[in-house]
């Protein structure tokens, strides 16, 4: 009946304009969809950093050679090192306690004719292994610089090193080691799921909290028509929020964009989708918005944070943790949006993933369409 | 859209032996037991009842959002459970709270429930500027809901219900917290649409006096339904044993109080310049008063109000009401010292002035309203004279404390109760008595004494190791009220105590209050019950942040007297006042 068809769509349009004019006005719903993602980007864009840049460093010679001189020049070029003089051991000691330093290179009396024996230890490194995540960087960046020193010395005197193997590094897809690179994008993952789950939980629990929902139930308006009416708003929020993601990841940061734009805004198509499920499932169980926003920070914000490969790489957790990541939506987004930022559009990696998004999506929406109220109970 | 079926049907509403039933907790809790009941088409019916009754429960099974456990509800002879979507164009529901969206304006609120019930765009224009004239909401069209007083919100909620022009008309508590002027404009609104759609109409209210204006009058109580007939029918069950009751000597609370709880007096409240009683006979009433007072009482029959016959019902079913320490002896009479001075107080919130040039004098011993409908200005009055908020401009003047000076020192000295009781749910009835006498620095042996005292006074000794969020709204009540007088304060502040109770709980709660005045505590007290101001000493009326007026109960109601209204209510007055200050 074409009558019906028209009051249908008259609802839908009512109920979509009614929820983008309460999205306008509630400072709250655009902060977590607009202010939040960009305070995220730029925190995690500027702020944070894996990487160890300008270390300060002791250095404690005991007796100065040319050799020395050379090896401490090496450090002074970097630009991860920042560099400290002491006259012993004791003094640099005490610094490194006052937390002035973070490491101490000491160089010993027999530095210069033990540097080309076999297998002598000629430098001590000592490490403050408070923060053990920069402690071992640290020692990664020392040992790279004294590898390259002493090669650099053995062909200035043209001699090979009479080492078996030099290990020569070379990184892929993030060349520069960047860490923004890494996090920018994944953190595209974090930011749609605020929107997907957090804010559509939230909002649905207010109506439920206001009664308003109660008063929309008794109207001809069918269930369907209601979680259309919220899905439509917060997919266009979500997507909004992805697209101001990629523009800010590529402009303000320069993370490259090595794959396409479109698989990007599929595969996003399909988290977003995930989320909201996620999101509505919560609103039907929790019916109020304290609840409701608890249970979607611990179900989706958190392990997306955590568990995503986000930040922490998964094949370092313990097994158990590594199974529980399978049901983390984010898992699959963060491995898609890294690949195709970083990489390319390897489609080894982004078809699987994407399949699994697309049947957890499947599975959220039937157990919400499930569940959801036919009535007040 | 009325087709042959809902025209054939002969009622507008049905049940037949509908139960209900909802799983709080571990508790299952018998919301409706087997009641059936028929409305025929055109009437206007309403649905009273004590809190927890059942009435919201009701109304949702009649609007098809909730199904019966057992039994059949038919809207115009259609079943709820499977032609649910049919029927949602012939019912208009309005929730408790009118299901409104307050961060949309009065014109998309009406706009959304237009679209919602399908409502094409001629027809949705002739449609508007009917409601919003017949609400005059017109010149408020681009107002956020959220914005407008209670009563105005009320009459949208109705605006928007009345939109899909519903032949079965249900509306859920529509005039809690709306003041008495908007209460009597919805009448006319569902007076007009009775006469002009022959709309079938079920409200559910608190009021009584609502109630006495429905053709059909239903009374649940624990989920059964007592009684189904016409408001006459009511009043007769207790024709000739209702009476007014004077005392040349006496004030009306101490004869009030000395006629409660006698055998063979089921009812005694102040009204106006008497005390109103119901009695079991016409021999009782001799016999009680001569308990009371040797011969001096006058008394005179009066006709029968539906509330007489309502408290009688209940009653019945209820144990009778122990009324423990009642004082026999005169009360402590109210001296003559200032205790609380409010001198040209300002609230802003913002560009909002909540309260303005406020000025009022209390008396020790003195029980103190404030009277006005929601957002007058009640509670933020009561906030400031508790030291929990600043006044923005004037003097505050509590237990001879200034309290900008010494919020703190006056503070020990008052009680205050706040509307939502602040009572700890999952803490025991003992447990919440501890914690405040703890709060308030009370030594172990004075604490156990005060606890003991609470117990019996409020007789919560059976209930003392239920956790609060289970007792009753009247028992959370009484828990909240010994909880803010564990350190025997001089000054008691009760914010809104019988909002939403029902008129049982709220008898109680005047006798106590009234005992507890008669030992000389100062009780101060907001209400948006205007009958309730009976009870005061003296009272102020107030309105959007002003004092429309104040004095004692006799002389606000003396200032609305005509020739056409020799004897006004409370709110008879308070409406005059209103419409005064109105242009």
């Amino acid at each position: 009946m074409s009558d019906s068809r028209v009051k249908k769509r008259m609802r839908l349009k009512g109920l979509i304009a009614k929820e983008f004019l309460q999205i306008w006005r509630d400072p709250s719903s655009l902060a977590i969809a607009f202010v939040l993602p960009v305070f995220l980007l730029l925190l995690f864009g500027y702020g944070v950093s894996l990487d160890a840049r300008q270390v300060p460093v002791g250095w404690v010679v005991d007796k100065t050679t040319p050799e020395t001189t050379g090896f401490t020049a090496a450090f002074q070029h970097s630009e991860y090192f920042q560099s400290f003089h002491f006259a012993d051991m004791a003094a640099a000691e005490h610094a490194l306690l006052a937390r002035e330093i973070t490491a101490i290179i000491r160089l010993r009396e027999d530095f210069s004719s033990q540097l080309f024996k076999q297998n002598s230890p000629a430098i001590q490194v000592i490490v403050d292994g408070v923060d053990a995540n920069t402690a071992r960087l640290i020692s990664g960046y020392v040992q790279g610089t004294w590898n390259e020193w002493l090669s650099h010395l053995a062909a200035m005197r043209g001699t090979t090193l009479s080492r078996p193997v030099i290990a020569q590094q070379r990184i892929w897809y993030n060349s520069a080691v960047l860490s923004k690179d890494f996090l920018v994008p994944g953190l595209i993952a974090i930011i749609m799921t605020l929107t997907g789950a957090l804010l559509t939980a939230m909002v649905v629990a207010r109506e439920w909290e206001r009664g308003t929902l109660e008063a929309m139930i008794a109207t001809p308006v069918t269930m369907g028509e209601v979680l259309l009416g919220k899905l439509i708003p917060y997919y266009l929020l979500g997507m909004g929020g992805l697209l101001l993601s990629i523009a800010m990841a590529v402009f303000l940061f320069d993370v490259p964009l090595r794959g396409s734009f479109w698989v990007l805004l599929l595969t996003g198509t399909l988290f977003l989708l995930v989320a909201l499920g996620m999101g509505l499932l919560i609103s039907i169980i929790a019916k109020n918005q304290f609840v409701a926003g608890q249970a979607a920070i611990i179900a989706t914000y958190l392990p997306a944070f955590l568990l995503s490969g986000f930040i922490f790489n998964i094949n370092s957790m313990p097994p158990v943790i590594q199974a529980f990541t399978y049901l983390v939506g984010a898992r699959y987004f963060v491995a898609i949006l890294q690949t195709v930022f970083l990489a390319g559009d390897i489609w080894p990696v982004i078809l699987p993933n994407a399949l699994a998004l697309a049947l957890m999506a499947a599975v959220f929406f039937g157990l919400a369409a499930k569940k959801a109220p036919k009535r007040l109970e | 859209m009325p087709d042959s079926r809902s025209d054939q049907a002969v009622f507008a509403l049905e049940f037949q032996a509908v139960s209900k039933c909802f799983i709080a907790g571990r508790r299952t809790v018998d919301a409706l037991r087997n009641v059936s009941l028929a409305l025929p088409k055109g009437t206007v019916a309403g649905l009273v009842g004590p809190d927890g009754a059942g009435k919201t429960t009701l109304m949702r099974l009649a609007a098809g959002l909730l199904l019966p456990d057992s039994g059949r509800v038919a809207v115009f002879g259609r079943d709820s459970s499977n032609q649910a979507a049919q029927l949602r164009g012939l019912i208009g529901y309005m929730p408790q709270r009118f299901g409104l969206y307050e961060d949309l304006s009065v014109a998309e609120n009406l706009n959304l429930y237009a679209d919602l019930h399908g409502i094409g765009r001629e027809e949705r224009t002739q449609r508007f500027q009917e409601l919003t004239r017949m609400t005059n909401l017109t010149p408020f069209s681009k107002r956020l809901a959220g914005r407008l007083s209670g009563g105005m919100k009320q009459k949208l909620g109705l605006a928007c219900t009345l939109l899909s022009q519903p032949q079965l008309l249900l509306l859920d508590e529509p005039s809690v917290g709306v003041d008495p002027v908007s209460r009597r404009e919805l009448w006319s609104i569902i007076d007009q649409q009775v006469k002009t759609s022959g709309t079938t109409v079920l409200l559910s209210t608190a009021y009584l006096d609502e109630a006495e204006r429905c053709m059909e009058v239903m009374l649940l109580d624990e989920g059964e339904l007592l009684d189904h007939s016409s408001p006459d029918a009511f009043r007769k069950k207790v024709q000739g044993r209702c009476y007014r009751v004077t005392h040349p000597d006496l004030s009306n609370r101490d004869l009030q109080n000395r006629l409660s709880g006698q055998p063979g007096i089921t009812d005694a409240v102040i009204q106006g310049e008497a005390v109103r009683i119901v009695c079991d006979s016409e021999d009782s009433v001799n016999a009680a008063l001569l308990k009371t007072d040797n011969g001096r009482t006058r008394i005179e029959p009066i006709a029968p109000r539906l509330e007489d016959a309502f408290i009688e019902l209940l009653n019945k079913r209820r144990a009778p009401v122990r009324q423990a320490n009642r004082i026999t002896e005169a009360s402590v009479p109210v001296a003559d010292e200032e205790i609380i001075r409010v001198d040209g107080v300002d609230r802003w919130f913002g560009d909002f002035q909540a309260v303005k040039r406020l000025s009022f004098t209390v008396r020790r011993g003195e029980v103190f309203g404030l009277l006005g409908a929601n957002g007058a200005g009640k509670t933020t009055t009561f906030r400031m004279l508790c030291g929990l908020l600043p006044a923005s401009s004037g003097r505050l003047q509590v237990a001879g404390v200034d309290l900008r000076k010494a919020a703190a020192r006056a503070r020990a000295r008052i009680g205050y109760m706040s509307q939502k009781f602040s009572l700890y749910s999952n803490l025991s009835v003992s447990q919440n008595l501890a914690f405040f006498s703890s709060v308030y620095g009370l030594s172990n042996a004075r604490r156990d004494d005060r606890i003991q005292w609470a117990l019996q006074q409020f007789e919560l000794e059976a209930h003392k190791d239920a956790n609060s969020g289970d007792l009753s709204l009247g028992y959370k009540q009484r828990l909240a009220i010994a909880c803010a007088l564990m350190h025997e304060p001089e000054i008691l502040f009760l914010d809104e105590p019988t909002s939403g109770v029902d008129p049982l709980a709220r008898r109680e709660f005047w006798n106590r209050t009234n005992r507890l005045a008669a030992t000389g505590v100062t009780v101060l007290v907001t209400t948006h019950f205007m009958e309730e101001a009976e009870y005061c000493d003296r009272l102020v009326i107030m309105a959007e942040g002003d004092i429309l007026t104040s004095g004692t109960p006799s002389e606000i109601k003396r200032q609305a007297r005509t020739e056409a209204l020799p004897d006004p209510t409370m709110e008879d007055a308070f409406i005059q006042l209103i419409q005064a200050k109105r242009p």
